[in-house]
């Protein structure tokens, strides 16, 4: 551990080279080339402290929690429960209690669904979401509603990605009972504006819930300040492991939420007559979980937090001007999503190849970027493109990585003209 | 840059660039949509099958050089042959771009070993065999009616 305290002390003032150092994939090559990783937007690389915590769980302190009576287990608990504290701390919610653990995002969404949506939302209601939703928080929505018939609405963006508040209002009505918005577009960068929302759903009579895998790793967090009813994001996102997630909610809207999922570690009693259920949030965590990866994000949210997050700030909207000029001035270049409130994430079109050329293309100089819909089809259907190629960017990320994604750029403009 | 040019030899560039019997122009009777959901590609295929022949075969859509190019060669390549004859050379195909038994064509479908280079990227493989997916459900058809809108 106290390798972790220098990381975090040699992490606080941002310097990127030494985070970037901090990041064993990234010394790696591929094709043989130095590796160019630009598809953080999708999962983001590891510390070492989080790849640490993760095997220090397995060699050292790992057995089933909240169950054996031995030490081992209950150091283990301990450790697993710890998270809760750290995760609340990150996005400062009121109570430990208020912290779910799923699987990621797209499990968070769905218990929402299934628990609350299932619960509160019938003909004549509606929930309303936004046109650059990823599928994640718009296909567990259209499932209930083919279970319950509620109404679904979309609230559409402008051509440069920007959420047309006028139109967002007037979709709002005494019929809407949830809101559910992206903190920032995965396909687009745009940063909404959840403050001026969740005031306006409110006002409404609506809940509302923030989708918030993209925003966690770009964008200063506090649930009470946006005063949000559910927050749902992903570890991986946020520098630790895959296939861990968590969900926020309000205490006294937990508190009257049904189980979703039933099993072990959910209940307060079991016969075959009745079963009581545990309180929020074992109530919602049926089953062994994913104890090692939620210690592992326990260690990146550390992590995180020990960075500068002002000089983290400053360095992804460097990243972010320094790759929109570059890019600009590659001919036949034509970024998607030119919102002014944008964070590290550059989609973009070439007017000779096809997205998916330019990943193959991109690949063989070592370059990652993404290339396809991204999971937000209707986004892309907006912009009347299949697809987009978006790189991204994390807090490893260097200008010249933009440089380097850049002459790679010139290898396709040869083969494609 | 010489296993890219591997991958996108000048046939397939100019393929893509310019696709043969692209559009919806020829009677047809038969059709089938195909979609690859990991990138959005989206193409339809138009057949004229008369005497278990197909007679003409044309496609819209769009997609990378890849699949754009691939489903161009098999317009071209399958126009004229029986259905039967079509559905083997699917097969065939198939085994050449996912370099089972480092199969090669030949009578008169040689052509179609420039789209062999995808081998190496598995990821691109369903670009290569797109349309072909798509043909083949539009081969299966059973409903007659001529479209020609």
């Amino acid at each position: 551990m106290a390798d972790t305290a220098s990381a975090i002390k040699a992490a606080r003032r941002f310097d990127a080279a030494a985070i970037r150092g901090q990041f064993p994939i990234l010394g790696t090559r591929c094709h043989g080339k130095p590796l160019t990783f630009l598809d953080s937007a999708a999962s983001a690389q590891k510390p070492q402290v989080v790849i640490d915590a993760v095997a220090e769980t397995y060699e050292g302190q790992y057995a089933n929690i909240h169950r054996g009576v031995y030490d081992l287990s209950e150091r283990t608990s301990a450790a697993f429960e710890a998270v809760r504290g750290k995760a609340r701390g990150l996005i400062n919610a009121a109570h430990d209690d208020e912290i779910i653990f799923t699987s990621g995002t797209t499990e968070s969404i769905n218990l929402v669904a299934q628990s609350w949506g299932r619960a509160n939302l019938g003909p004549g209601d509606e929930v309303l979401i936004t046109e650059m939703e990823h599928h994640s928080n718009i296909v567990p929505w259209q499932l209930l509603r083919d279970q319950t018939g509620f109404t679904l609405k979309v609230a559409p963006f402008d051509d440069h990605g920007v959420l047309i508040m006028e139109t967002f209002e007037k979709s709002l009505s005494e019929r809407t009972k949830l809101v559910c918005v992206t903190q920032l577009s995965n396909a687009l960068g745009t940063i909404l504006p959840v403050r001026e929302i969740t005031t306006m759903a409110h006002a409404a009579g609506a809940l509302v819930l923030v989708d918030g895998a993209q925003g966690i790793p770009h964008l200063a967090t506090d649930v009470r300040a946006l005063d949000c009813d559910f927050y749902a994001f992903s570890g991986h996102k946020l520098y630790g492991p895959s296939g861990i997630g968590v969900l926020y909610g309000k205490a006294d809207l937990l508190a009257h939420m049904p189980p979703w999922k039933g099993g072990g570690d959910m209940i307060a009693s079991v016969t075959f007559e009745k079963t009581e259920f545990a309180a929020p949030p074992h109530r919602f965590e049926a089953g062994t979980p994913n104890i090692a990866g939620t210690i592992g994000m326990g260690a990146a949210i550390d992590w995180f937090q020990g960075l500068d997050l002002d000089g983290l700030a400053a360095h992804e909207d460097d990243l972010l001007a320094y790759g929109t000029a570059c890019l600009s001035e590659v001919p036949g270049l034509r970024i998607i999503g030119t919102a002014p409130d944008k964070a590290a994430v550059i989609s973009f079109v070439l007017d000779t190849a096809h997205p998916h050329d330019i990943g193959t293309v991109l690949d063989s100089q070592g370059v990652a970027v993404r290339a396809g819909h991204h999971c937000a089809q209707p986004v892309m259907d907006h912009f009347d493109v299949a697809a987009t190629v978006r790189a991204s960017f994390g807090a490893y990320s260097s200008r010249d990585d933009i440089d380097t994604l850049v002459s790679a750029l010139d290898q396709v403009r040869e083969l494609f003209g | 840059m010489s296993e890219l040019r591997d991958l996108y030899q000048e046939v397939i560039l100019d393929h893509s660039r310019s696709p043969r019997n692209f559009g919806h122009h020829q009677p047809s009777n038969r059709q089938a949509k195909g979609n690859n959901p990991l990138c959005g590609d989206k193409f339809t295929v138009y057949v004229l099958v008369e005497d278990g022949i197909v007679k003409d075969l044309s496609f819209e859509g769009r997609g990378c050089a890849i699949s754009t190019a691939s489903a161009s060669l098999m317009t071209e390549l399958l126009k004229g042959r029986t259905e039967d004859d079509a559905q083997a050379m699917f097969e065939r195909f198939h085994a050449v771009v996912t370099g089972e038994k480092g199969e090669e064509l030949d009578d008169g479908l040689d052509k179609l070993n420039v789209l062999a280079g995808v081998r190496g990227y598995p990821m691109r493989v369903k670009c290569a065999t797109l349309a072909w997916h798509t043909l083949k459900a539009a081969l299966k058809q059973t409903d007659e009616t001529v479209v020609t809108e």
